[in-house]
């Protein structure tokens, strides 16, 4: 608690010690139940409670804010204090303010929880002197190219790449992602990880302002900037709100008062019978306690912070509230293949050898034939050979650009490449049924067999699409640039919908086009890519999604939600998250129209009292606040 | 110009008539107060800023003076 709320406490405690006092007095009867002594002690924790409330009243109604709640409050408790309603008076000033305080208290918390959230930037880097010492320095100070050391338990307080020591580093901060990643020298490190067991020496490669830690602050700090349709109906119906309920309580007072008066008692009508003016000044009244429009107002952006700090949490960064209500309508999601649905990388899925040959002969010769060579293909190979390789059994490398790579191993000559190599050679080679790359092997000029290698879905892909469909998603597309073989089996594995193969990148924002002018009028088109070449579809679709983008500033920078680790299974998490927010502002929305609207009803017809008033809005506000911090709680969605 | 600055406000409600009336001002493209956050990030002509700003701070204390504007 800060100091102002622990004097407010004070303030609470003492006024309802006085207000308990007086009440005994007067219950045994010390004091009479009305009149000007039992006013004045009444007056005292009144005072003791209100005396803001009727300062600020007084000097906003100055400013010309007729509408504030201060104004309102000073005006049905003074009010009640005149119809004799001493005690009830002092009990609503005391309630306004206990709900005020605990708002406060509510409000102070949940930012707290999300800037501890957030507290992943290091305020020291042990930067490296020439001659090996260390000093502690701020991180804002260290130049690119400077060295750090970085020991464990600390976090990375900068980008860079690993000089010295390997390492795991715990990103979870980052990710969501409770596997820690390894490092060894070479590797790109990114700051706000935990250095979780080995030294490590850092080079710095961007300086504290460009880093991701300073890039996921500033994104998340500035989220709620871009506000949801909700959140903009609550304010406008605020504006409207507050004057509404406070002439309707202007009207409730005057009109029957004045037919009271006007009319002769024996032509009074039904409800105006056996009633005075002080009776439905006291409706009116009730009418001005419930005119506060706080609980509404306060609730949705809490909801909405909570939701954006929750999703943090996992690993999803959501760039405002507009998108995070924007994500509960997704209607038709659209995948990038490359990257997105698939790990990106070639493995080899399948060895068909010719009847001479083993499976692992085939992959041994074509691993060894490949040996010098860095494409993916030869990588790919080379990582499939379980067998260990001896550079000393290959000679006479010959590439082929376009064609393959021939080589003498084991002094035989050994042709590994694609079709066109296979024709050149005039060799038999036989078609394959798998679809993928296919690497066909000659030994001695005879064929020996073919090697399909394929860009695997990830792990959770298939998962996350069925996912998707689970929570309401009408229609998974995925959009590449692939050969169609490939792209008809992995949608034909995932489950995907629909799939466009051998796309040229403007062909994806053609496709993007035609599917947003398909979509229904509430329903959204999320675009899932790696942020890499994809910029212009995930600038034109409803919700841009990129993912995989630790490290990556590009697509932090032209996303809406991004996905800091590269699980597209987060969509669907992102997605829950979402409904889950919105169906707690949609609860507090109705909730506290509904309350409010039914006291007030029940004011105007005398079955309510100041009590019930009082319940509708601190009460309110109060249970839609500790509705609302429920946002924040994303455990059920991490794994 | 679009610059962001820290907003110390109590109430939501208050956030939302400040904003209401900051919008309002000759000059002001646009603004959006973050009760959340507390913080008013503010998108105004660029020759008149200072100026504006100046407004901006008066328009806000008079809708609800315990609210700070620090740059």
């Amino acid at each position: 608690m800060t100091q102002k709320q622990k004097k407010m406490l004070r303030r609470i405690i003492a006024s309802a010690v006085l207000l308990v006092i007086v009440k005994l007095l007067t219950a045994f009867a010390v004091l009479p139940e009305q009149g000007l002594l039992t006013a004045v002690c009444y007056l005292a924790p009144y005072a003791v409670i209100g005396w803001d409330v009727l300062y600020k009243a007084v000097r906003n109604i100055r400013n010309g804010q007729v509408f504030d709640e201060n104004f309102l409050m000073a005006l049905a408790t003074v009010g009640a204090f005149g119809t004799g309603e001493y005690a009830e008076a002092v009990f609503v000033m005391l309630f306004y303010q206990v709900g005020e305080l605990f708002q406060d208290y509510a409000v102070g918390k949940s930012r707290q929880s999300i800037a501890s959230l957030m507290d992943i930037r290091p305020d020291v880097a042990n930067l490296e002197g020439e001659n090996g010492e260390l000093e502690e320095v701020d991180p804002e100070d260290v130049e690119v190219g400077a060295v750090i050391v970085v020991k464990p338990g600390e976090r990375v307080p900068l980008d860079g790449v690993v000089l010295e020591g390997s390492s795991s580093l715990d990103t979870a901060a980052l990710t969501g992602e409770s596997v820690p990643r390894d490092v060894a020298p070479g590797d790109a490190v990114i700051s706000g990880c935990v250095n979780q067991s080995g030294l490590l020496r850092i080079r710095v490669t961007k300086l504290c302002e460009e880093s991701t830690v300073s890039k996921i602050l500033d994104l998340v700090e500035n989220a709620s900037e871009k506000k949801a349709s909700s959140e903009n109906f609550i304010t406008r119906f605020a504006r409207y709100y507050t004057p509404c309920v406070v002439i309707a309580a202007l009207a409730l007072f005057l009109i029957p008062t004045i037919a009271l008066f006007l009319i002769p008692a024996a032509g009074q009508p039904a409800f105006l019978l056996g009633t005075d003016w002080a009776n439905w000044l006291h409706r009116a009244l009730i009418f001005l306690v419930i005119s506060c429009p706080c609980a509404l107002v306060i609730s949705v952006p809490l909801s909405f912070f909570g939701g954006i700090g929750g999703a943090s949490k996992c690993g999803i960064l959501v760039k405002g509230s507009n998108y995070l209500e924007a994500l509960a309508k997704t209607e038709t999601v659209v995948f990038d293949k490359t990257g997105t649905l698939t790990k990106g990388t070639f493995t080899v899925t399948a060895v068909h050898p010719e009847a001479a040959y083993t499976p692992e002969q085939v992959l041994e010769y074509a691993a060894l034939a490949e040996h010098y060579s860095d494409h993916p293909i030869s990588l790919s190979l080379r990582a499939a050979c379980k067998a260990s390789l001896d550079a000393g059994r290959v000679s006479d490398v010959e590439e082929i650009a376009g064609h393959g790579v021939c080589a003498k191993v084991d002094g035989k000559a050994v042709c590994v490449g694609n079709s066109r190599l296979m024709e050149r050679q005039n060799v038999n080679w036989l078609p394959c049924e798998l679809p993928g790359t296919i690497v066909h092997v000659t030994v001695d000029g005879f064929y020996a067999g073919h090697i399909v290698i394929s860009d695997l879905p990830k792990e959770d892909a298939k998962a996350a699409i069925a996912d998707l469909k689970a929570s309401g998603v009408k229609k998974i597309v995925m959009l590449t640039g692939d050969t169609d073989a490939v792209a008809k089996a992995v949608a034909a594995e995932l489950g995907v919908d629909e799939y466009h193969a051998e796309l040229l990148p403007a062909d994806k924002v053609d496709l993007t086009e035609k599917l947003l002018a398909e979509r229904s009028q509430n329903g959204k088109v999320a675009f899932v890519g790696d942020g890499i070449n994809d910029a212009p579809v995930l600038s034109r679709v409803d919700i841009g999604i990129a993912m995989g983008a630790l490290g990556s500033d590009a697509a932090i920078e032209a996303a809406d939600i991004v996905l800091m680790d590269d699980k597209p299974s987060k969509i669907a998490t992102a997605m829950r998250i979402s409904r889950k927010t919105l169906r707690i502002v949609n609860q507090n929305i109705w909730f506290a129209l509904i309350v409010k609207f039914g006291v007030m009803i029940l004011g105007a017809f005398n079955m309510a009292t100041m009590w019930e008033a009082v319940f509708a809005d601190v009460g309110v506000a109060f249970i839609a606040i500790l509705n609302a911090t429920r946002c924040l709680r994303v455990d059920e969605f991490r794994k | 110009m679009k610059k962001r600055y820290k907003f110390v406000i109590d109430c939501a409600n208050c956030a939302a008539k400040v904003e209401d009336a900051v919008r309002k001002i000759d000059g002001v493209h646009s603004v959006t107060i973050n009760f959340m956050s507390q913080k008013m990030v503010l998108d105004a002509d660029d020759a008149l800023f200072d100026e504006i700003l100046k407004e901006v701070v008066a328009t806000a204390k008079k809708v609800e003076p315990d609210c700070e504007l620090s740059v």
